[in-house]
């Protein structure tokens, strides 16, 4: 695929190929709407399904009956008559439905009647001393390695962190023949008595049996540590894992502590958002239709707020039929309300998640030497101290350190940031807010932003 | 009860900053009264040139005054604001653009001025040695140079409040009214009181005009910037194109920062604005042909901060055409970063003094009045 393929408009546009964006095209595609998506992997799947039409892991045990799910929401789409686009980084998306769109090298602006963000989750920073050394990844990394090249952890491996991903992570490493020497669990009691209240949910959704099984699966196998202060340890590359105190040698440290909304491009179109504090993260201020305030940009799957993946097929298909009753109001389309139930049950378990597994303030707000700024270097106490003097938003930071100004557009930092200022000057997240990010949302190059086709009168007008 | 001051400045840009600086040095109690915060718009997000090349003949004695002040930035304000001088470089693209930069520079001579310096392709060579080999020569202004803008802007706050001005930060002004002697300037937070007002709201300040009677053909503008991720060092001097626009910068970081005045669509009322991703292509289609070095770099960050541009592409300075003791100071058209720290000075002296040394004879508000342009 080509950019010069690219029509100049489409009626939808869906950004994003995980079970969300997979579930929009099929749905507006299917009931007639002129759909495309542009999905920046190889292949379709996302996240959650990464490379799940061509996976080079045979047997299908290691990643479970809920990884191979992603194939009939791909197979869907295929058929919808949507055009699927992989390889296609969005870059830019403004509130006029113009859509920055590079394809090998070369760009494109294209509109849409409608967008669908569906950019999903990405993994919640975990900054600790020495997670910048080679041999520290995060356990998405890891993941990610696994499902498109079949890759499993060799050397002395230790995953620290919480959350569902972790323990999946876990199980799938030990199936696959993968060895682990322990497991820092960051858990605490507090979390335990927290989303007790939302036991009883939890007990009804489809997540409770399949994650006590995953737990017990693993706790059988790998040596389970309690922990909160965590340090990577090593001079060039990682050697050992300190965990209060005690020393783990080791190779290879795998991070994680949950997923967050992948809030860039929908901040950089003028979507508002605002802070969850059970989530602990900031997600868009969207209706029951996942359409936002911008007119004719929604906002499904996890980038919505986290919910996991089948819930974040659901919301795909309702944002989609809103978007087909809008440009076409005599299409044949499903009423949403049955969309609306799925995702209503699907959704019922999360409380308790987010409570068991919050991350705790320890490895959430940093202090001192550790950097919280990878691309700029900034530490946790620059910044700590820059708030003390005064500094009240990451947007002013980011001029004073230069936070965030780096080439990951503070998909790394972003949230730590906003959430040590507002430690520092005694509020919350919410006041203090998010960094104005600023598009290109992924680099482009120079050469691809020459690419771009200039209408000869424009050309005309400004050159001698 | 209603606060009091000597001054009241709207717009906590460079310009009101500056002004309750130099203010505040004269022994004044200025207030500055700022919507959003210091440095959120034009003077927080621009390119950052600190440039006497190329300014219009009005703006030369100004420009040459705050030069001054910038080559003692420190001493002023505390802190050297990322101040560099390598000069910036008028690129001529061809002889014929050559030869009408030839009769600007002499005439420039005729009226006493030297720092715009007409130079062969062999000293353009030495100063840009990227430059691409089609360029014939040029024009330096050896003295120009460039800072870090919101750095800047926060250190004029930083020492006016130190020396006893006062800045009120996420207040919005809502009125303004002559009552006895004082004028009333109605705020989001309440009245305040003083004999004096300054007009400094930028993008906004058609708005303070229009209270006053004495409406102004301001337009709200956006220019576009663009920066590359960390190249290695390639290019001192700041370097601006006639012909097409392009501004060129390397700061000390290694980034690039691509400018030169084509507009993103601005929406003042949010805050916001959309980028002509179209007009940045053409700006990176110049770069591209004028310095090959840069094809690789990566554009990691665009954006546009909210500006007013005048017709006559020249600021508003000076008394009020209809308001005895209320001032203005906006209206810089894409260049007043430079004019920051000298604009300061010459309006703290008209407001203290009712009068200024430096000659400002063109910029008066009057000139606005139907059937004078």
């Amino acid at each position: 695929m080509n950019v010069s393929e690219l029509a100049p408009s489409y009626d939808l546009i869906v950004i994003g190929g995980g079970p969300a964006g997979l579930a929009a095209a099929a749905t507006a595609a299917r009931a007639g709407l002129a759909t495309v998506l542009f999905d920046e992997n190889p292949t379709v799947g996302g996240q959650i399904y990464r490379g799940i039409t061509a996976n080079p892991v045979r047997n299908h045990a290691i990643l479970g009956d809920d990884y191979w799910a992603g194939s009939a929401l791909a197979t869907e789409a295929k058929n919808s008559g949507a055009l699927v686009v992989n390889g296609a980084t969005v870059w830019s998306l403004d509130r006029t439905l113009t859509v920055g769109v590079s394809i090998a090298g070369e760009a494109r602006l294209v509109s849409g009647k409608r967008i669908i963000i569906a950019t999903g989750s990405l993994e919640r920073p975990f900054p600790i001393p020495g997670w910048t050394l080679p041999g520290v990844m995060t356990a998405g990394g890891a993941q990610t390695v696994l499902k498109a090249q079949g890759l499993v952890p060799t050397g002395r491996t230790v995953l620290a962190g919480n959350g569902p991903l972790l323990w999946l992570l876990a199980a799938q490493i030990l199936r696959a023949g993968g060895k682990i020497e322990a497991i820092v669990d960051t858990g605490t009691r507090r979390n335990w008595l927290r989303a007790a209240m939302f036991l009883p949910d939890f007990l009804l959704s489809p997540y409770f049996k399949k994650g006590l099984a995953l737990l017990r699966e693993v706790k059988a196998k790998a040596l389970i540590i309690p922990g909160t202060r965590i340090a990577a340890v090593g001079s060039d590359k990682l050697t050992e894992v300190d965990v209060d105190g005690r020393r783990l040698p080791a190779d290879l440290l795998l991070l994680h502590q949950g997923v967050v909304p992948n809030v860039n491009l929908a901040v950089a179109a003028g979507v508002p958002h605002r802070w969850n504090g059970r989530q602990l993260c900031f997600v868009p201020v969207l209706d029951g239709d996942f359409q936002s305030s911008v007119p004719g940009i929604a906002v499904a799957g996890d980038g919505a707020g986290i919910a996991g993946g089948t819930a974040a097929a659901e919301r795909g298909r309702i944002a989609a039929i809103a978007a087909v009753r809008a440009l076409k109001p005599d299409a044949r389309i499903a009423d949403p309300q049955a969309a609306r139930q799925r995702l209503q049950r699907e959704e019922m378990g999360r409380a308790f998640l987010d409570e068991l597994y919050r991350p705790v303030a320890e490895l959430r707000r940093p202090e001192g030497e550790t950097i919280v700024c990878r691309c700029e270097e900034v530490t946790a106490a620059q910044i700590r101290e820059t708030a003390r003097m005064g500094c009240e938003g990451p947007n002013q930071m980011k001029s004073f350190l230069r936070c965030g100004m780096g080439p990951c557009q503070g998909r790394l930092c972003g949230l730590t940031v906003t959430e040590l200022i507002a430690d520092e000057r005694g509020t919350t997240p919410d006041e203090v807010g998010y960094y104005r990010l600023r598009p290109p949302v992924k680099p482009i190059t120079l050469g691809e932003l020459a690419s771009l086709p200039v209408s000869e009168a424009e050309r005309r007008a400004v050159e001698r | 009860m209603t606060r009091t001051a000597d001054v009241v400045i709207i717009g906590g840009g460079i310009h009101g900053c500056s002004t309750a600086l130099h203010l505040a040095l004269r022994g004044l109690r200025p207030v500055v009264v700022e919507k959003d915060y210091s440095g959120r718009h034009a003077s927080g997000v621009n390119a950052g040139g600190v440039r006497q090349l190329a300014r219009d003949l009005a703006e030369i004695p100004l420009s040459l005054s705050s030069m001054d002040l910038w080559e003692h930035i420190e001493e002023l304000v505390g802190d050297d604001c990322g101040f560099e001088s390598h000069g910036t470089v008028l690129v001529a693209e061809d002889d014929a653009e050559l030869a009408s930069f030839k009769e600007r520079v002499d005439d420039l001579r005729l009226r006493g001025f030297t720092h715009e310096e007409l130079i062969d392709q062999a000293e353009l060579r030495r100063l840009v040695p990227a430059v691409s080999d089609h360029c014939p020569g040029g024009v330096v202004s050896r003295r120009d140079g460039a800072a870090d803008p919101f750095r800047t802007t926060q250190a004029f706050r930083r020492r006016a409040v130190e020396k006893g001005a006062e800045m009120m930060e996420g207040v919005t002004v809502t009125g303004l009214a002559r009552v006895g002697e004082v004028w009333r300037v109605e705020t989001s937070q309440g009245p305040i009181e003083a004999p004096k007002v300054v007009n400094a709201a930028g993008a906004w300040a058609d708005r303070i005009a229009d209270m006053l009677g004495e409406p102004v053909p301001l337009a709200v503008t956006a220019p576009m910037l663009m920066v590359t991720d960390r190249l290695p060092p390639f290019i001192q001097p700041v370097v601006i194109l006639r012909g097409r626009k392009l501004s060129f910068k390397q700061r000390e970081n290694g980034t690039v920062v691509i400018g030169g005045g084509h507009p993103a669509t601005p929406y003042r009322d949010r805050n916001e604005t959309v980028l002509d991703w179209e007009k940045l292509s053409l700006s990176a289609r110049t770069v591209w042909e004028l310095f090959p070095v840069m094809r690789q770099a990566t554009i990691v960050r665009a954006w546009a901060g909210i500006e007013a541009y005048m017709p006559d592409g020249i600021p508003v300075l000076g008394k009020s055409s209809t308001s005895e003791g209320v001032f203005h100071q906006f209206g810089f058209t894409g260049h007043g970063f430079q004019l920051g720290p000298g604009t300061g000075a010459m309006m703290a002296e008209l407001v203290a003094t009712g009068s200024t040394n430096v000659p400002i004879d063109g910029f008066g508000i009057g000139r606005f009045k139907t059937g004078r342009l």
